[in-house]
This record gives C-alpha cells, sequence and structure tokens, in this order.
C-alpha cells in the first residue's frame, strides 16, 4: 500500500520542531509499524538525508522501549499491542498517517520522536523495589503461601513495561497509571508490606517532582495501555497513600 | 526526602476534590427533596423551609460548611485544570480522545464553570435575599406581609420567568453531565472503587446523574405552567 506520513521532525532538545510529510509506497499489510518506518528510514539515507530518530529495542512488545503518537493515539489504533507489533493492516492504501512523540513536559524529546522518560527510572528508584537480604541464606519466595487471586493481581500489574503510553494518553500527563501498577505489584504481596508505606509516600512524591499532571479519572491510560494495566491499581495506590498518611 | 504536605500531593488533591464532591451530591440530594415538597404541600415546605432557615445548627454550622465546600471545590478543580494543562505543554497536532474516553469526564471544568455561573445567579435569587430578610433586616419570623409564611410564595414567583426557568433547566443538563462522570469517579479517588463493584457504581452513578437533575428541572417547569399564569 502507499501511504502518506505526517512525522514529527526536531532536531534537538531545544529545536522548535515541526511536522513533515513523506511519501512511502509498497509498504506491505504484513509489516509491523516499525518496519514500515525502517523502509521510510531506508529511502531517507539513499537520499542523503536525516532519517527519522525512534525509540525501539525488542520489537516484540516486551521492552516498552518503543512509543509513538500514532494518529491520535498512543501505540495506534489497536488495543493490547505496542507500537511494534502494531501491523499495517491496521491502515489503507492512501492514508495519511499522523507520528508524533509522546508529549508530556515530564517527558522531554530528545530527537525526532524519541523522548527522555528517565522520570519512570527516578520513579522506581524512590521506592520501586524490595530490600532482599542477599546473605546466602535468602528464603524461597514459595515457601510463603500467598491467595493466587492476589499472585494473579500481583502479576497483572507486574506486566507494566513503562513504555509511557498512560502519560501520552493522558489529557492531563498523568503518571498514576505507571506507578499505581509499581505501587501494587508489591502491595499485594507479603514481601512489599516492610516498605509498603515508604514505598507510595516516596514514589507518589517523585511523581510530583517530575512533573506530571494530576489524574482526573477519564480512564484514556487504561484502554491506551498496550498491558492493559487497570485502573483498579491507581484505586489500590490512593487507598496505599492514604493509609500511609494516616498512620 | 522532604515531602510535601497531604493537600499539597497530586493523591491528596484528588481525595479531597472526590470528599468535597460526595457532600456536594448529599446535599444536592437534600436540597431536593425539600423542593419536592413544593410540588407536593406548601404548608410543609414551608414549614420545612422555615426550620432550615432558623435552626442554629443548619444555619451556622451546615451552611458555612457547605459553603465552604462548594469554594473549595471550584477553586481547586480550576486550579488543578490550569496546573495539569501545564503538564503538556506542547499539543498534539492529532488528538483522538475520544477513542479512549468520554466527553463527561474530559470536559468536567466546563460543566462545572457552567455550574458555577449557575450558583451565582441562584446565590443572587434567593440566599442574598435570605440573607438580607433574616440577618439585615432582622426579621426571623418568615412571614409575609399577611402574616403567612413566604417561603412557597417566593420560590413559586421565581419560575414565573420563562428565562430562569431556561438557564436553570440547562443548568441542571450539565450538572448532569458532571455527576455522570463525577460519582463513580469520586469513589474511584477516595480508592473504594474495585474491579468488583465498578460496573455498579457507574450504573447507580447513571441513575443518580439522571433522577437528581431531572428532579428541580421538574419542579422548575411544574411550578412554571401551574402558577406560572399570575
Ligand atoms: C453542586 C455542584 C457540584 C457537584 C455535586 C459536583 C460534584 C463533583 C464530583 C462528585 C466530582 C468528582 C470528584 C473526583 O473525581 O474525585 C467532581 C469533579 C470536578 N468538579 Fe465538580 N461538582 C459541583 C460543582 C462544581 C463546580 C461549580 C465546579 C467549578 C469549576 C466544578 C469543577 C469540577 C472539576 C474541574 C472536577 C474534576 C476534578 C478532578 O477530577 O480532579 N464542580 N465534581
Ligand atoms: S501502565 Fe501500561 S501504558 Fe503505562 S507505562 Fe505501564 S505498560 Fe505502558
Ligand atoms: S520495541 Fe520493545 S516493546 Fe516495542
Amino acid at each position: 500500500m502507499n501511504l502518506t506520513l505526517k512525522i514529527w521532525r526536531q532536531k534537538g532538545p531545544k529545536d522548535q520542531g515541526k511536522m513533515v510529510d513523506y511519501k512511502v509506497s509498497d509498504i506491505s499489510e504484513h509489516m509491523s509499524f516499525l518496519e514500515m518506518l525502517d523502509v521510510l528510514n531506508e529511502q531517507l539515507i539513499e537520499k542523503g538525508e536525516e532519517p527519522v530518530a525512534f525509540d525501539h529495542d525488542c520489537r516484540e512488545g516486551i521492552c516498552g522501549m518503543c512509543s509513538l503518537y500514532i494518529n491520535g493515539e498512543a501505540h495506534g489504533p489497536d488495543r493490547g499491542v505496542t507500537t511494534c507489533q502494531l501491523h499495517m493492516r491496521m491502515f489503507n492504501d492512501g492514508d495519511t498517517i499522523y507520528i508524533e512523540p509522546f508529549r508530556a513536559k515530564a517527558f522531554p524529546i530528545i530527537k525526532d520522536l524519541t523522548v527522555d522518560r528517565s522520570a519512570f527510572d527516578r520513579i522506581q528508584h524512590a521506592g520501586g523495589y524490595v530490600s532482599v537480604n542477599t546473605s546466602g541464606n535468602t528464603q524461597d519466595a514459595n515457601a510463603i503461601p500467598i491467595p493466587k487471586d492476589d499472585a494473579d493481581k500481583a502479576f497483572d500489574a507486574a506486566t507494566c513495561i513503562g513504555c509511557g503510553a498512560c502519560v501520552a494518553s493522558c489529557k492531563n500527563s498523568s503518571a498514576m497509571l505507571y506507578v499505581s501498577a509499581k505501587v501494587s505489584q508489591f502491595a499485594l504481596l507479603p514481601q512489599g508490606q516492610i516498605e509498603a508505606k515508604d514505598r507510595v509516600l516516596n514514589m507518589v512524591n517523585q511523581m510530583d517532582l517530575e512533573g506530571f499532571g494530576n489524574c482526573t479519572n477519564t480512564g484514556a491510560c487504561e484502554v491506551e495501555c498496550p498491558k492493559g494495566i487497570s485502573l483498579e491499581n491507581i484505586a489500590r495506590m490512593n487507598r496505599e497513600f492514604l493509609k500511609a498518611s494516616i498512620k | 526526602m522532604a515531602k510535601n504536605a497531604f493537600r499539597k500531593t497530586s493523591i491528596g488533591r484528588k481525595v479531597l476534590m472526590a470528599l468535597s464532591g460526595l457532600f456536594l451530591m448529599l446535599f444536592l440530594l437534600q436540597h431536593l427533596t425539600i423542593n419536592m415538597l413544593s410540588v407536593i404541600s406548601p404548608d410543609m415546605f414551608n414549614e420545612v423551609s422555615h426550620f432550615m432557615g432558623t435552626n442554629p445548627i443548619v444555619q451556622f454550622l451546615l451552611q458555612p460548611i457547605l459553603i465552604a465546600a462548594i469554594i473549595f471545590h471550584f477553586v481547586m478543580g480550576i486550579a488543578l485544570d490550569i496546573m495539569n494543562n501545564k503538564a503538556r505543554e506542547v499539543k498534539y497536532a492529532y488528538n483522538k480522545p475520544s477513542a479512549n474516553s468520554t466527553w463527561m469526564s474530559r470536559n468536567m471544568i466546563i460543566t462545572g464553570l457552567v455550574i458555577l455561573a449557575f450558583l451565582g445567579l441562584h446565590f443572587y435569587d434567593f440566599w442574598i435575599h435570605e440573607i438580607t430578610e433574616k440577618y439585615i433586616e432582622g426579621d426571623m419570623s418568615g412571614l409575609n406581609a399577611q402574616g403567612e409564611f413566604r417561603y412557597h410564595e417566593e420560590l413559586v414567583e421565581k419560575f414565573v420567568d420563562i428565562w430562569r426557568v431556561i438557564i436553570y433547566c440547562i443548568s441542571f443538563v450539565l450538572l448532569a453531565l458532571h455527576l455522570q462522570h463525577g460519582f463513580a469517579s469520586a469513589f474511584q479517588s477516595v480508592g473504594a472503587r474495585t474491579g468488583k463493584n465498578k460496573t455498579a457504581l457507574q450504573k447507580f452513578g447513571n441513575i443518580f446523574a439522571f433522577v437528581v437533575p431531572a428532579g428541580f428541572i421538574f419542579i422548575a417547569l411544574f411550578h412554571h405552567f401551574t402558577h406560572g399564569a399570575h
């Protein structure tokens, strides 16, 4: 198929940036969206132009590196997939496709479509861990009985890949879905209890410092999240935060 | 690590916003119940209005709490909206929010500001009049020149003007939209929404958001069409 692409080009963090039109032809519907961009970049390199910078790594939906706001939605029009898993068959011959970076004040643009998501790392550093004693007599995790329902929910929360689609989709650029997933994966397990109070207080504090907006429960994040992280996690984080603030 | 006070954290603000919203919804329910009496029995409406207007607990405890809740709710709502807009400096060239969220959820500030404008009119219509009558002119009797309770006739008089009735109805439609999202949203904010009660909360919220504003609209239309002639 033949497509018109409108892509955000920005030379560096301080550059103004603008939307630029490109044409690609003979795109197979079996290609992934990133492969389609690879084709465009090959064309650009052949012409001696600067290729479009975009983030990617695993290309199988597990690393959380790929991003892109495609036709007004994070990771494009499909549900439950990352951009690297998005297929060109979701589009039609002759379509115009808008491709923009994930936008938020807390995700500054590095170049073109790549943004700096290290704010997420700093939130993790603030409390997204359990301290495990590595003295050599570490207890086997399976020795602690955990209700199946809790284990499942903790696992679901842990599938968050930190891609930032939740922030990009939110009208407030709120990071609550991400942070709530990282809080919940421990809040539901006995191993997470010891540091529970400091974890939620410190992670929320760091989230606020990074300049993300405030959640207004529109639910856009849950719909656009490639891993189906549920809003239930945000309610749980709010409960954890309230508990930690009262005690 | 230096941390913000609860009311300055993102979740703290969310919780306070929700608590003020929940309180306002309770107030609406109480207000609607009393107004319904004006349709059923003018005498009962007069009695209850006089009680509410002169009871010290209502006047000097509940009324100030209500005013504080309203002011807090709209000041915080406006402040949050400004802060949230600043969290994305460059907007998308092409955005499709309808793909992932409802109009009601995205436009709480618009529905809220219309309600606020209505509250301005409402204060002018009823509240300023009550305060002047009772606390400035010092007439706590609640009686008119004929020695009858004045509340019902004053209420009905307001609905003679068709324009007031129209403004009234439009505002309540916007309140319905505000609550269609706000009801369930408030439970989510305080952490009370779970996977199990989510559907029920939204359903009940939809009913609440329809029934309460519809009740107020019914009362306005009832008085306009039954007493509007004189
Ligand atoms: C009787 C009148 C009102 C009632 C019953 C009411 C109720 C509510 C409820 C229940 C919520 C949800 C809270 C949450 O998501 O946690 C809410 C949110 C909101 N209200 Fe109101 N409200 C009223 C008037 C107003 C007014 C006058 C404004 C003026 C600007 C306003 C602006 C907002 C905004 C911006 C939000 C979203 C805030 C957020 O989610 O963070 N509301 N309201
Ligand atoms: S919650 Fe979903 S959208 Fe947000 S970072 Fe995690 S995987 Fe990505
Ligand atoms: S490139 Fe790893 S998730 Fe898309």
